[in-house]
């Protein structure tokens, strides 16, 4: 299990406008592309790190753009939030649609949630 | 000496700019009454006449990542961008810049370090929204130097409650020892019961209205004791999966000290968070 790095991918997917837009039209694709090229990119240096991949559970999740398997998995609340939102409130006419529906579609949670600690 | 001229505690609602300049269909039912207690708010800081800001937040996952993740950090730059891409495309906040006072946070740092706080430092820092959205309600004309102040409520592990109280109290006596003729202002902003990418988000009211009754009495009235008798790290699950940034209200009532009432108290029951709204005149300055 990687929670870190499943919110590795949130973060620097959520912080770049290019990837917000690659990751909503290439799920799959944009997660495979950065697993292989980006996952071990030490994001304050030029150097990289060895040993840092997905679990196929994870790679599922992020591939599927699967929101409740990766809060179930978990991954950070906030940039999961964040992430999805740039991604899909686009397509729901009523404000806040799509916040709502990934409340209810949470709703079979009750606290305690899975653990976020990393 | 410097003095406090005035703490301010305060929710930070990132949606509030979009709110209060919307017009015509846009605009929420809730938005006049909102800008009524902000300008009320606002009045608050004004009366007490600050020279300098110290800007308690919380970053956002923005310049701080979970590969060098600081506790409790001070920034010390002679100037602070502002804002970031994603709160521009998700909230409408714009890129921001404030001057730094440089002396000041290098007094902090090195009084905090001494008095037990092992505290991080950025000499290059962007804020975000916990620092901007308190300039837009409170100082709007961003005319003030400040001195930010992170900490982690975001990730854990997380300090203990306990540690958020004592580094306010520690920085209010600082400010108090300063010497300097300068009037500071104390601003911190956190959170009452709030839900982010969880089940209980964006409702009608906050996710644990209790909760929130609870804490703003606990605030208006600075009862530390019954705020730490209540709250852990652990129990701040319950109210909210956001609720730590309670933690920098329980700094801000150590910034004001213990059992000194609020000289104004406002709140609003909103959709998805209450908002929260607490100053005090440690000098009588304000009132």
């Amino acid at each position: 299990m990687s929670k870190y790095l499943v919110n590795k991918f949130l973060y620097t997917i959520d912080r770049d406008p290019d990837l917000v837009e690659r990751y909503r039209e290439d799920p799959r694709g944009t997660v495979d592309w950065w697993e292989a090229e980006r996952a071990n990119q030490i994001l304050n240096s030029p150097e990289r790190s060895t040993w840092l991949s997905f679990t196929d559970a994870e790679r599922d999740a992020l591939g599927s753009q699967d929101y409740v398997a990766l809060f179930e998995l978990g991954a950070h609340n906030f940039l999961l939030l964040t992430l999805f939102i740039a991604l899909f409130e686009r397509d729901y006419d009523e404000p806040l649609a799509f916040q709502r529906e990934f409340a209810a579609r949470l709703s079979h949670w009750s606290v305690p949630y899975p653990d976020i600690s990393t | 000496m410097a003095t406090v001229a005035a703490v301010i505690a305060s929710t930070h609602h990132p949606f509030y700019l979009r709110a209060s300049t919307a017009t015509g269909e846009d605009r929420p039912p809730f938005a006049d009454e909102w800008v009524a207690k902000i300008e009320a708010f606002r009045e608050t800081l004004t009366r007490a006449r600050p020279d300098v800001l110290v800007m308690v937040g919380s970053d956002h996952f923005h310049q701080l990542w979970l590969d060098n993740m600081p506790q409790f950090l001070i920034g010390k730059a002679p100037f602070y961008d502002a804002n970031y891409y994603n709160e521009e495309r998700e909230f409408g906040l714009p890129r921001m810049g404030l001057r730094g006072d440089e002396e000041l946070s290098a007094y902090l740092l090195r009084g905090g370090i001494d008095e037990g706080f092992d505290l991080a430092f950025s000499n290059e820092l962007r804020v975000d929204h916990s620092i901007t959205c308190p300039i837009i309600t409170l100082r709007p004309q961003a005319d003030l130097p400040i001195v930010p102040v992170y900490t982690n409520i975001f990730a854990p592990p997380m300090p203990q409650p306990k540690r958020f109280v004592e580094l306010g109290q520690a920085l209010r006596r600082l400010v108090e020892a300063w010497p300097s003729d300068q009037r500071v202002a104390i601003i911190g902003t956190g959170h009452l019961s709030l839900e982010l990418g969880g089940p209980r988000q964006f409702g009608p009211h906050g996710p644990d209205p209790e909760f929130d009754r609870k804490a703003v009495e606990w605030i208006a009235s600075a009862d530390l004791k019954s705020a730490l008798a209540e709250v852990s790290l652990d129990s701040l699950w319950q109210p909210g999966n956001a609720t730590h940034g309670f933690m920098d209200f329980m700094l801000m009532m150590g910034a004001a000290g213990e059992n000194v009432p609020a000289d104004y108290t406002d709140s609003l029951d909103l959709f998805h968070t209450m908002e929260a709204y607490f100053t005090w005149y440690p000098e009588g300055a304000g009132r």
